[in-house]
């Protein structure tokens, strides 16, 4: 073994004394990251590309749109602030919530989750309010009722429709880690993998927001 | 005492009764095998449609009864119509390119046996992992549902180019139902294919064990594992052009539907989408797709050689794997090269053709390193060995017809033409089936504890090696005379010449696909009645030949492994296990 080698085995075994894996003493992991949170990244970084999908292809809709409509009057702008003003609370609640189960603090990490969920259904209520709005005005995945590119309802309603079901998904899959850790199934590192997710959900919207609701005011 | 010890290193309970031990199961062995009879049976209706496409090319006039019953529309009186040939030739790509070719080097093999490769119980998560096979097979029912609804196969190619994929049933039979199911088929795939590869990039990285750093990975665990990433990325961005063109077909959206579009006389209602929009998305995904199948064949065959030339690869592990780490990363910026012709900006083409010139490069190294390790060696012809040896020899004639295709001005001339599908079916169709056949021949006797037949063996290998360069030098030749591909006849005066090339390629498709039943029949007769396999038949040095064959449902029976050292290690002529102290005369 190599001294560069040796001295990043010492590091390595300093963060985790002995690996095991049912009984069996495992080589050590390259970055000490449990499984749960690897498979969670993972999960990330492909899940990052099915968004970068969808918005390649609203840029490529746009850009070869003649004319492109802007809907959005401060009104709807104003509600999209507050919308990405609750998402990012509600990433401080769940950073709350990861902080209190790593301190073993049971009752106030569920409080945390709790809230978090809260805010994840009131985001996902404004962006129905929006969505319906918009409904109201004629607007259809389809139909353009300011005569600009049929695109925009396209890309609008896909890119945000799955952002939305990313949201939805998110407050559901809390609910179960709440559950799990009342029952004490599970521990620490299922809130931190939950709140993995919900960072990542969070980041896309800082995305979303900007191209689809500010890039589209009026 | 042992026995507590065995109980308590299991990795999940054994499983009880029928269908937790065979059919829901979480077991990655069960899974691996499942992958691999869902390709074979998969491989075999592939095969039969290109028989039927390949008799209608021979011989237009010739009924085939068989396709007349399974569609009374497209085949009447067994005679098919152009549109059904499309159908068979799309479900025919389709079947190959996703179920076979992706599934079975990858998923099939790399189930079973990435987990002891490095020592692990299982997979780090068994049941995403039997997730992944039941969407599997729901995706493979689907695409095979399309045969028997009254709309037929969708007829738009495995590449479902838009606009014709998406406008829906005025584009012709099998554009309504056909691909809708088509589109919930691949979607579903590319979901299974997303736990798959999520799974094999986290028990590599995590459940090793002791002393198995990742520069003493066997080389089949290195192909799967920088494969898992390539196919993490690519069918990422497969699943959102599914659901785009699923909203273009049932949404009314119109992401790859220009205007003014007219099908059978009816205007289109869409405006304003692109179908180059489809292709860029579809490409993006389906360039790395090619790497995907390939990648796993890298692996195999580097796994599988060193045990049969009794010496390690020229350059060692890193040689190789780097290579495949630089074609996988490479594989992410050429997909423009797939539509040179398409109408993209030939400035683009430009700029795609130069990273595709630059991929031959790492791929000309893997290659290199096959063939130098040859020298000197002392080969064991094995039928594993002379599969490893075939998949060598298809994989560099077909990349020679690359490095045609990977240039605009003789692309276009070629890209329409049945040079391309013989280019295919070299490089990425027939070179993964060989490596395939090698991991099959050479993992047999650890996956079912029975050798397979060596006779029937080297003469399925004789007859399958001289079939493919029958057919496919034959479609590549007459593609350069200017054979139009997708074409269900001979149409034109000048390919009127081309029909006894037609005629004999036919008859050594017909006998290329017999010799296939020798396999068949070959793995049927030997999981029953072969002689038991002993635990190393091979005398390979990986994990998985340090265990039972077929191995226990904990893989190593509670035992505690460690390595000492890579996997190709030598001590003279003697082959060493990995888990057998250093040498004195071996380095790392």
């Amino acid at each position: 073994m190599n001294p560069t080698e040796l001295v990043v085995n010492e590091k390595l075994a300093s963060i985790e004394p002995e690996r095991k894996e049912h009984g069996i003493v495992m080589e050590l992991s390259p970055y000490g990251v449990d499984k749960k949170k690897l498979g969670m990244w993972m999960f990330i970084v492909s899940d990052a590309c099915t968004f970068a999908a969808f918005l390649f292809a609203y840029g490529y809709m746009r850009i070869g749109a003649p004319v492109w409509g802007t809907p959005f009057g401060p009104s709807s702008i104003a509600n999209g602030v507050l919308m990405t003003a609750i998402l990012l609370s509600s990433s401080l609640t769940m950073l709350a919530a990861v902080r209190a189960s790593q301190a073993d603090d049971r009752s106030s990490a569920k409080k945390w989750l709790g809230v978090t969920m809260l805010l994840g259904v009131i985001f996902a209520a404004l962006h129905l309010r929006e969505w319906f709005k918009l409904i109201g005005e004629g607007w259809r995945l389809f139909y353009n009722p300011t005569g600009g590119a049929a695109q925009f309802g396209a890309t609008f309603f896909s890119v945000t429709g799955l952002h939305l079901t990313h949201v939805v998904t998110g407050v559901i899959a809390l609910a179960f880690v709440v559950r799990g850790y009342s029952q004490r199934r599970y521990d620490q590192s299922h809130v931190e993998t939950a709140g993995l997710y919900w960072h990542f959900v969070d980041l896309v919207w800082m995305f979303v927001f900007p191209l689809m609701y500010l890039m589209n005011a009026h | 005492m042992a026995e507590t010890m065995a109980h308590a290193v299991a990795h999940h309970a054994p499983p009880q009764g029928f269908i937790r031990k065979y059919v829901f199961s979480i077991d990655h062995k069960v899974i691996g095998i499942q992958y691999t009879t869902l390709s074979l049976v998969a491989a075999f209706v592939g095969m039969a449609l290109s028989w039927a496409m390949r008799i209608h090319l021979a011989w237009p006039d010739m009924r085939l009864p068989i396709l007349g019953w399974l569609s009374p529309n497209g085949a009447p009186g067994g005679l098919m119509t152009p549109e059904y040939y499309l159908s068979l030739m799309t479900m025919h790509g389709t079947i190959m390119a996703f179920f076979v070719l992706t599934a079975a080097p990858f998923a099939g093999f790399g189930n079973f046996m990435l987990p002891i490769q490095v020592g692990a119980a299982d997979m780090a998560f068994p049941r995403l992992n039997m997730a992944s096979f039941w969407v599997t097979f729901t995706g493979f029912l689907l695409a095979c549902a399309t045969f028997f609804i009254p709309d037929g196969p969708p007829l738009s190619g495995w590449t479902a180019y838009a606009p014709l994929s998406a406008v829906g049933s005025v584009a012709g039979p099998g554009q309504g139902w056909g691909q809708n199911l088509w589109g919930l088929s691949i979607a579903l795939f590319c979901v299974a294919s997303l736990l798959g590869s999520l799974n094999f990039i986290v028990t590599v990285l995590d459940l090793r064990t002791k002393g198995l750093k990742m520069s003493r990975l066997p080389l089949s665990t290195w192909a799967w594992f920088i494969d898992a990433w390539v196919s993490l990325l690519a069918f990422a961005v497969l699943l959102p052009t599914c659901l785009l063109l699923v909203l273009d077909r049932l949404g009314g959206t119109s992401f790859f539907i220009p205007g003014g579009l007219v099908f059978n006389d009816q205007l289109q209602p869409h405006s304003g989408g692109s179908p180059l929009l489809f292709q860029h998305l579809f490409w993006f995904f389906g360039h790395p797709e090619v790497y995907i199948i390939i990648l796993p064949a890298f692996g195999l065959v580097s796994h599988i050689m060193p045990t049969f030339i009794g010496k390690p690869l020229v350059g060692g592990w890193k040689v190789i794997t780097f290579s495949e780490i630089a074609v996988g990363t490479l594989s992410f910026v050429v997909w423009g090269h797939h539509m040179f012709v398409s109408g993209m900006s030939p400035y683009m083409a430009m700029v795609f053709s130069v990273p595709t010139l630059f991929i031959t490069i790492p791929s000309v190294i893997a290659v290199l390193v096959w063939v130098f390790s040859l020298y000197g060696a002392n080969i064991r012809f094995d039928t594993p060995m002379l599969y490893s040896l075939g998949f060598i020899s298809l994989f560099i004639t077909g990349g020679i017809g690359g490095f045609f295709l990977a240039q605009p001005s003789t692309d276009s001339y070629l890209h329409a033409t049945s040079f391309v599908v013989g280019h295919f079916h070299f490089t990425m169709g027939l070179s993964a089936i060989f490596a395939t056949f090698a991991g099959f021949y050479y993992w047999f006797p650890k996956m079912f504890g029975r050798m397979m037949n060596e006779k029937l063996g080297k003469l399925h290998f004789w007859l399958s090696f001289i079939g493919v360069y029958c057919v496919f030098i034959t479609m590549q030749l007459t593609g350069m005379s200017g054979a139009v591909r997708r074409y269900s006849a001979l149409v034109d005066d000048f390919m009127v010449p081309l029909i006894p090339a037609y005629r004999f390629m036919t008859i050594a498709a017909l006998l290329l696909g017999a010799a296939q039943f020798i396999f068949l029949y070959n793995v049927i007769w030997s999981r029953f009645k072969g002689p038991k396999a002993p635990d190393n038949p091979w005398g390979a040095t990986t994990l998985e030949w340090d265990t039972t064959s077929p191995p226990p449902f904990d893989n190593f029976g509670g035992r505690q492994l460690v390595v000492h050292h890579g996997p190709m290690e030598y001590d003279g002529d003697e082959s060493l296990m990995q888990t057998s102290p250093e040498p004195s005369i071996a380095g790392t």
